[in-house]
């Protein structure tokens, strides 16, 4: 199957990470936070999930690393071990 | 001054109804983005055997994390503390550890595509039938009862109406297993892996930092409580558990669900046998267990900390938190949305929420991807139209998935029956699935074992597991569903975990000997020709191709086994 899973997670966590730190920036010192004992939990868990996402979106194949398998038309998902192992004797 | 947030007065913003409209949009984004791949049988049902180690290490945790797991768990957290994580380490760890060193070869080495094929293959045609409609039925309650659950707590928190609730959750799961087939439910699992881990730290982190850290969590918790329940000595896991214990004393705990139940169902359940069995070659199957292994060993932390942090604010009188009563005690389902209620603000308690939902539609798309492929192969296949064309196959596998999720929206008003829905379950895997491991054990360990032996095991352990519950009740069961139907009660234990793990010793022991015993009397019918591959003296010992030793499935059992081995003992 050609998907890269981690491409559709980072972008997710990318987008929610997004969301919740302009939410968390926007809401800095509001009254809702008495309930999270004063923490600003929005902005925290925004800036998390930001880098969550962005570290996904690294290692994933959509922009790093991948370049020389794509050269060579080689799909590395559709790749079984066996075949691997035969790329990598020649 | 801190609010109380009661049910009435709660509601979501316009950005909790976001983060959850892209969290629907990416689930169905998966399945779309997987379509066109389905182009047969085998991309449809078996994921085509092709996926990634950890892909499917990850999803054979996250379809197991479903209704079960993140409230029956912070339910359990509430009610017996750190003990609750022997279902995690003693009821899961070693289990795991055998499916990928012993059994992952003959699962992932046969021809066979299902566990019930694999039965077809080693024993005989009805005892695969056996095992291929009990299996669908209970999958189909198992679906049913996740969506019950979340239409239940939508409603519970959100005011939603609970019907459309369970049509829109099941509409969702529908649509997604229906595009991209059991391809799409794994890597929706991974995702709602990561989703579920991280919309649930925040709850876990402020609550404890609300009870003062671990420490002033233990304190709080030894403190008398409003209800006069006992919760000292929850943050020991083994040290308090005595036959008086609702865990049900050591044996119940070693032999009950950290033998029967837990290896009953880690290696023989199709539902997390079948993520391994989409691995793309033999050690990345075997390796799915044990990296399932690493995340398990820690979810824990993640859902039975929220229990035990509600119960020491119940303690120590903190009256912003409030757990409804429910009879004597308190209504333990509802730990986890009353603790999102009392401690996220909007922004991530719709990450909470959204979380949550995907933990149930987790483990409902397993459910409706294990019954699809048990049902085409194993019964349509098998039974209804054998023969026919794999486009065919493919075309009913898709209509199954439809037939699935009708037939468990139905089961979701059976189970709104049952208030305690994990002993319900619990219950359940007793009566089918302590047996099938004596069927399991003794067929892929000994050529010797049959057919009938397997069969008549099977059906004399369900029977007995059947009959020790007519004669056992737990304390203060209320109804025959409980125990004691016969109307005699020689038994009586202090919870239904308890009587449910000795059932499950019970009927494996009775399935165990019962298979011997009938297979000395009967024929050998397969050669030991037709058994290779299937039976491990007959199979050549599985050589493992990792290029790196650290990569192999042995040396990850044994790093698995030893922090296993570790976190039992810190939390003693």
């Amino acid at each position: 199957m050609g998907l890269d899973i981690k491409i559709p997670i980072g972008l997710m966590f990318v987008i929610f990470g997004a969301i919740l730190t302009i939410f968390g920036l926007v809401t800095m010192g509001d009254a809702m936070y008495e309930i999270s004992i004063g923490k600003n939990i929005n902005l925290y868990s925004g800036i998390g999930m930001l880098a969550f996402g962005t570290f996904m979106l690294i290692i994933s194949d959509l922009k790093f690393g991948k370049r020389i398998d794509e050269s060579l038309g080689i799909d590395e998902e559709e790749l079984t071990e066996e075949a691997k192992k035969e790329l990598l004797n020649k | 001054m801190e609010t109380l947030p009661n049910l009435e007065q709660f509601n979501l913003t316009w950005i909790d109804y976001s983060i959850m409209i892209i969290y629907f949009a990416f689930v169905l984004g998966i399945g779309w983005a997987l379509k066109k791949y389905m182009k047969n049988a085998t991309d449809f049902l078996e994921a085509g055997r092709s996926l990634p180690a950890w892909v499917t290490g990850l999803a054979f945790i996250s379809a197991n994390l479903g209704a079960l797991e993140v409230i029956g768990m912070a339910a359990s957290g509430a009610k017996y503390g750190m003990a609750t994580v022997h279902f995690y380490w003693i009821g899961a760890i070693p289990a795991m550890i055998f499916l990928a060193i012993f059994m992952m070869p003959f699962y992932y080495g046969s021809k066979a595509r299902s566990v019930p094929e694999y039965l077809k293959l080693r024993f005989d045609e009805k005892t695969r039938g056996f095992n291929a409609f009990s299996f669908a039925i209970m999958t189909i309650f198992a679906s049913g009862i996740s969506m019950y659950a979340l239409a239940l707590l939508m409603e519970t928190l959100l005011g939603w109406n609970f019907h459309m609730s369970l049509f829109i959750s099941a509409f969702i799961v529908l649509i997604y297993t229906y595009l991209g087939g059991l391809s799409s439910a794994i890597y929706n699992e991974v995702l709602q892996f990561f989703l579920i881990v991280i919309g649930f730290l925040p709850l876990v982190i402020i609550g404890l930092i609300k009870v003062g850290g671990w420490d002033g969590m233990v304190n709080k918790l030894a403190m008398p409580n409003p209800l006069g329940l006992d919760t000292s000595g929850f943050d020991h896991s083994w040290q308090n558990i005595s036959p008086e214990h609702p865990m049900g004393g050591w044996i119940g705990i070693f032999f009950g669900l950290g033998f029967v139940l837990s290896f009953g169902y880690w290696c023989t359940n199709f539902l997390v046998v079948q993520r391994a069995m989409a691995a793309g070659s033999m050690s990345d199957a075997r390796k799915t267990p044990l990296i399932g292994a690493f995340p398990k060993m820690f979810i824990p932390f993640l859902v039975i900390i929220p229990g035990m942090i509600a119960m020491a604010l119940l303690n120590s009188g903190d009256e912003t938190f409030h757990l409804p009563a429910k009879g004597s005690s308190y209504d333990y389902d509802l730990v986890i949305p009353m603790m999102l209620k009392r401690f996220l603000p909007t922004g991530v308690l719709g990450l909470g929420l959204t979380a949550l939902m995907a933990s149930f539609m987790s483990g409902m798309a397993g459910n409706v991807t294990a019954f699809n492929t048990v049902f085409t192969y194993d019964i349509y296949q098998s039974y209804l139209v054998p023969g026919k064309s794999d486009s065919h196959y493919l075309r009913v596998g898709q209509l199954t998935t439809i037939f699935g999720v009708l037939v468990s929206i139905l089961t979701a008003y059976v189970a709104a029956m049952f208030n305690n829905i994990m002993d319900f379950l619990q219950l359940i895997f007793a009566f089918i699935n302590a047996p099938l491991f004596a069927a399991f054990l003794m067929g892929m360990f000994t050529k010797r074992t049959t057919g009938h032996g397997a069969f008549w095991g099977l059906l004399t352990g369900t029977f007995s597991a059947g009959l020790v519950h007519g004669f056992t009740q737990p304390v203060g069961a209320e109804s025959l569903v409980k125990g004691g139907w016969t109307g005699t009660v020689l038994q009586t234990f202090p919870s239904e975990m308890a009587q449910n793990f000795w059932i499950a010793i019970i009927a494996f022991s009775v399935a165990l000997v019962a298979t011997i015993v009938i297979s000395l009397l009967t024929k050998r019918t397969k050669t030991d020709e037709e058994l290779r591959g299937l039976v491990y003296q007959l199979t050549p010992k599985t050589i493992d191709d990792s290029k790196h030793w650290y990569h192999r499935p042995g040396f990850l059992a044994w790093v698995v086994g030893i922090i296993a081995v570790i976190l039992s003992i810190i939390f003693w």
